[in-house]
C-alpha cells in the first residue's frame, strides 16, 4: 500500500479521486491522487523537482533498512514525559548496540495515552505504543527492535497497515472510529519540521493548483461551494469573507491567521501549529492569493512557544524552496509572512482587537462596520481566518468542494475539531463530521466518564459558550443546534463535567475569566461582569439570596445588549445556560446553603469518623492549617475554627475516615 | 538589583525595529525576554525611541497579561487555571504550590528563588491539571506530585529557618 494513501487513511477510505473542480485544463498527474511516483505532477518546475525529491526521500525513509522510532513530541506528549522516554530510548539503543532513527512528530490526538512511542521495523507497519513508561520503552526496544516482534501486550494500534499479532488498526480503535481527520490529517503522522515529508504527502499541491491553474475567483468559488465556515467561533462562511476582501478597494491588502487561541479548554490550534505548521502556511498563502494580499501575519499566543518555534522553521523552509516569498512557484504571486506573538489578552481573539494589537496598541475592539474586509490592519482591507479554517483549505482544494460539503449537516458542512477534556476517560483532540451527537463524542470517542461517574454536562465554546445537560446528549452537534440549546460551537473546546462538578462554581469560574479579560471599553461589560461575578462569589460562599438568580439574568441581558464585541455579548452565556438547566443547584446554594457537588469550599464541612480513623497521622502531617490533632493510633479530630477546607485530609486518608459534607 | 540602564543595554533590540510599524509590543517582549521584566528605564528608553510618552507605553503594557514590572524568581512557576484544569482540581494544585513554594500567586518569593503565576490555559488540557516550571511542562498533577517536584527545593529554602529553630536533627 502506498504511504500517501496510508497517511490519508483516517480521512476515510472512500477514495473519491480528487475532483479538483473538474474545470478544463486538469492535466497530467497534477491532480490524480496521489500522482504515481516518477511522473512529474506538473510541467517541469522547481516545485515538481521538490515533489519528486520529497517523495523519493519519504519512500527511502519508509523502505530503508533502518528501524524507526517515532515519538509524539507535541506539548501534550512532552507534558506526559516524552523527553524522558526519548532519553531512555537512546540509552537502550546504545546498550543494545542497535541503530535506529528517532523522529519526533506532533500530537496524533489520543492525548490520554501519552506518552506515545511508535516503532517501524523495515518493511513492517508502524506499531504505536501508548502509556509508555521508562520500563515499557526499554522493553519495547529489547523485544521489538532487537527481538523483531511487536509487544502485543503494550501496543495500542497499528497505524498504517493491517493488524498484526492481534493489535488493532489505528482507525479501528473506538476513539478513532467516528472520526474524520481533515484539518488534523497530518498531525502525528509526519515530522512537522520537515517540509519534504509534508510535500511528499501532497503538501503544497493545493497551493500549486491554485496558483498555476486557478484564478483567485475560482479559488473563492470552490471554498464557497464547500460550505466551509470559520472555525474560530462565529462560523462565518469563509469564501464569502474572502470575496468581501477581494472586492474591497484599497491596497495593499493583508492576510492574518488568528492563532490567539485564548479560549481555556481549546487546544486544536496549538496542536495543528505544532504538528503540521506547513498546512497552515499553505492555507494562508492560498487565502492571500484569493484576496490579493502580499503580506500576512501569523498571530500566535506567547503561551505556545513550541508552536511559534515550529512555525519559524516552517516559514524559513517554505521560503527556501520558493513556496513563500517572491514569485511563489514561479507565478506572479508574492506573499510574505511575519509572526506576531500575542502578549496575553483573551479579547485579542476578536478581529478588530487583534488588529489593534498588531498595530502596537491596546487590544480593544472597535465598532463594526467598517469590517476588516474594508478597513482592517493599518486601515487596509484585511482578512482574518482561524488556524483550523486555514488548515482545512488545502484539503478542500485537493479533494474538491463536493467532497467536503458531503460531510456535515444542512448549514454546517464538513468536519470540526473538538478539544475533548475534563472528566472524560479519553481526553484528546478529535475531529468529527458535524452533526455527530454529543453522546457519540463523549461515550464512543471519549470512552465515557472518568471513574464511571455520572455525566452531568458538557461545556462547549469556552467562556462564551454554555453547558449542555444530559437531556441533550442526543443532539446532533452543529452551529445551529448548539446555539439553540444556549451554547455555541466556539472554537471547539468541549469540557465534560460529572456529578462532582458544581455548575455554580463553573459559572463563577467563567465569569471570573471574562471579568478579568474584559478590556473595559464598554461599561455594561466592564461593570456588569463584575457585578455578576460578585453575585456568583456570594452564592458560592453561601451568602446568596433567592433574588440573586433573577438578578443574574437581568444583568446578563444588560451586558449582552450593551457590549460592542462578542466577549461581552457572550459573557453571560455560562451563567444563563447553567441557570436554565441547573437552577436547582443554584437554589441548593442560596436556600439550603449547600453545594450538592461538594466543590464550594465555604459550604463544605470536614469531619473525622472516629470509628474508621486508625490514628495513622497522615492527615495531620498533610494539613497545611495544622487543624488536625490527635495522638498516634488514636482517632484524630479537626478543629473547625482552623480548618481552611482545602480537602488535603480527605485526599490523603487511606481509610475513608474523613467525611466531606 | 538596582542596576543602571547603561549596564543593561537594549540598543541592539531597538535598532532591529527601527522604522517598523507596530514595533512596541515585540520590543517589550524582547526586552522582557532578555531581562525577565520591564524596568522603568527601559520603558522610558523604548518610549523615546518610538516617540511615545512613557505613560502611553505603560498604558499599553499593563493591558497585556504577559508583561511584568517586577523581577521574576529564579524559577518561574506557572500554574494553569483553565477550564479543564479547573474541573480537574487546578485550584488545589495552585493552593499546594502556594504552600510548598511559600509564595502567593502573582508574586515572587523574598529570596527571588520562586515566582508563581496563574495562567488561563496552556492548551495541554488533556493532561490537566498542568504546571509549567522553567522550560518543562508537567501534566496530570496531583498535590502529592507538587510536593515531590518542588518539595525538595522548599526544604532548601527553609533550611536556614529550621537550622535556627534547631529542628534539623531529626530530619
Amino acid at each position: 500500500m502506498d504511504e500517501t494513501e496510508k497517511a490519508d487513511a483516517p480521512i476515510g477510505r472512500s477514495q473519491s479521486p480528487v475532483v479538483a473542480g473538474g474545470s478544463a485544463g486538469q492535466t497530467e498527474g497534477g491532480q490524480s491522487y496521489p500522482p504515481p511516483l516518477g511522473e512529474d505532477p506538473a510541467t517541469v518546475s522547481p516545485f515538481a523537482d521538490l515533489q519528486a525529491e520529497a517523495r523519493l526521500q519519504w519512500e527511502q525513509l519508509k523502505r530503508g533498512p533502518r528501524p524507526r522510532i517515532i515519538l509524539g513530541m507535541g506539548t501534550c506528549g512532552i507534558a506526559a514525559g516524552a523527553n524522558q522516554i526519548q532519553e531512555v530510548v537512546k540509552e537502550s539503543l546504545a546498550q543494545q548496540g542497535v541503530e535506529a532513527g528517532i523522529e519526533a512528530v506532533g500530537c496524533i490526538g489520543v492525548c490520554y495515552a501519552e506518552p506515545l512511542m511508535d516503532v517501524v521495523m523495515p518493511g513492517e507497519p508502524r506499531v504505536c505504543y501508548g502509556f509508555v513508561t521508562a520500563r515499557a520503552a526499554e522493553w519495547v526496544v529489547v523485544s521489538h527492535l532487537v527481538g523483531g516482534r511487536p509487544v502485543a501486550e503494550l501496543a495500542m494500534a497499528v497505524i498504517d497497515g493491517e493488524s498484526v499479532e492481534g493489535i488493532p488498526r489505528f482507525e479501528d480503535l473506538p476513539v478513532m472510529r467516528g472520526q474524520k481527520r481533515v484539518a488534523l490529517r497530518h498531525c502525528g503522522l509526519i515530522d512537522p519540521t520537515s517540509i519534504h515529508q509534508y510535500v511528499a504527502n501532497d503538501g503544497y499541491s493545493a497551493l500549486h493548483r491554485a496558483l498555476i491553474e486557478m484564478t483567485p475567483e475560482q479559488v473563492i468559488d470552490e471554498i464557497k461551494q464547500s460550505g466551509l465556515r470559520g472555525r474560530g467561533g462565529a462560523g462565518f462562511p469563509t469564501g464569502v469573507k474572502w470575496e468581501f476582501c477581494r472586492n474591497a478597494s484599497g491596497s495593499p491588502k493583508y492576510m492574518i491567521c488568528n492563532g490567539d487561541e485564548g479560549d481555556p479548554g481549546a487546544f486544536m490550534d496549538r496542536s495543528v501549529l505544532e504538528g503540521d505548521p506547513h498546512t497552515v502556511l499553505e492555507g494562508m498563502t492560498i487565502a492571500a492569493y484569493a484576496i490579493g494580499a502580499g503580506e500576512g501575519y501569523l498571530y500566535v499566543r506567547a503561551e505556545y512557544p513550541l508552536a511559534i518555534q515550529r512555525l519559524r522553521t516552517a516559514i524559513a523552509e517554505a521560503e527556501r524552496y520558493g513556496l513563500l516569498g517572491d514569485r511563489i512557484m514561479g507565478s506572479d504571486f508574492s506573499f510574505h509572512v511575519k509572526i506576531k506573538e500575542g502578549a496575553g489578552a483573551f479579547v485579542c481573539g476578536e478581529e478588530t482587537a487583534l488588529i489593534a494589537s498588531i498595530e502596537g496598541k491596546r487590544g480593544m475592539p472597535r465598532q463594526r462596520p467598517p469590517f476588516p474586509a474594508q478597513s482592517g490592519l493599518w486601515g487596509k482591507p484585511t482578512t482574518i481566518n482561524n488556524v483550523e479554517t486555514l488548515a482545512t483549505v488545502p484539503a478542500v482544494l485537493l479533494r474538491g468542494p463536493d467532497w467536503y460539503a458531503g460531510m456535515g449537516t444542512g448549514k454546517s458542512k464538513g468536519t470540526k475539531t473538538f478539544a475533548l477534556a475534563g472528566k472524560v476517560k479519553q481526553p484528546g483532540l478529535i475531529e468529527v463530521p458535524l452533526g455527530i451527537t454529543l453522546w457519540e463524542v463523549v461515550f464512543d470517542i471519549g470512552g465515557g466518564i472518568a471513574d464511571d461517574k455520572e455525566f452531568k454536562a458538557a461545556q462547549t465554546g469556552g467562556p462564551s459558550g454554555g453547558c449542555i445537560p444530559a437531556t441533550a446528549l442526543d443532539l446532533p452537534m452543529d452551529f445551529e443546534n448548539l446555539t439553540r440549546v444556549g451554547s455555541i460551537m466556539g472554537s471547539g473546546g468541549l469540557v465534560v463535567m460529572d456529578e462532582n462538578t458544581c455548575m455554580v462554581d463553573v459559572a463563577r469560574f467563567f465569569l471570573s475569566f471574562t471579568q478579568n479579560e474584559s478590556c473595559g471599553k464598554c461599561t455594561p461589560c466592564r461593570l456588569g461582569t463584575k457585578q455578576m461575578l460578585d453575585t456568583l462569589v456570594r452564592i458560592t460562599e453561601g451568602k446568596g439570596e433567592p433574588e440573586d438568580l433573577d438578578r443574574l439574568l437581568q444583568l446578563g441581558d444588560a451586558v449582552r445588549a450593551g457590549s460592542l464585541c462578542a466577549l461581552g455579548g457572550t459573557a453571560p452565556n455560562p451563567v444563563v445556560s447553567t441557570l436554565r438547566y441547573f437552577r436547582h443547584e443554584y437554589e441548593a446554594h442560596v436556600v439550603d446553603k449547600r453545594c450538592p457537588a461538594g466543590v464550594c469550599t465555604a459550604l463544605l464541612h470536614f469531619e473525622i469518623d472516629p470509628q474508621k480513623c486508625t490514628g495513622c497521622m497522615l492527615c495531620a502531617r498533610n494539613c497545611a492549617a495544622e487543624a488536625i490533632s490527635g495522638t498516634k493510633r488514636e482517632p484524630h479530630s479537626i478543629d473547625q475554627q482552623k480548618c481552611i477546607k482545602c480537602g488535603s485530609c480527605y485526599e490523603v486518608c487511606k481509610f475513608a475516615a474523613v467525611l466531606k459534607s | 538589583m538596582g542596576v543602571q540602564a547603561a549596564a543593561d543595554p537594549i540598543d541592539d533590540l531597538l535598532a532591529r525595529y527601527s522604522g517598523q510599524p507596530g514595533a512596541l509590543i515585540p520590543l517589550l517582549q524582547q526586552v522582557q525576554g532578555r531581562y525577565g521584566y520591564l524596568k522603568a528605564c527601559h520603558i522610558e528608553e523604548i518610549a523615546r525611541f518610538l516617540k511615545l510618552s512613557p505613560s502611553e507605553v505603560f498604558g499599553i503594557l499593563t493591558f497585556y497579561a504577559q508583561f511584568r514590572l517586577t523581577p521574576p524568581g529564579r524559577t518561574h512557576v506557572r500554574v494553569c487555571q483553565g477550564t479543564a484544569c479547573h474541573v480537574r482540581g487546578g485550584k488545589r494544585i495552585l493552593q499546594e504550590l502556594e504552600t510548598v513554594l511559600n509564595v502567593r500567586a502573582g508574586s515572587t518569593s523574598e529570596d527571588f528563588e520562586y515566582s508563581l503565576e496563574k495562567i488561563a490555559c496552556f492548551g495541554a488540557c488533556s493532561l490537566a491539571p498542568v504546571v509549567v516550571a522553567g522550560g518543562s511542562v508537567y501534566g496530570r498533577m496531583t498535590p502529592q506530585k507538587v510536593k515531590k517536584l518542588f518539595g525538595r527545593a522548599e526544604s532548601r529554602a527553609s533550611t536556614v529557618e529550621r537550622l535556627e529553630a534547631g529542628e534539623l536533627g531529626g530530619d
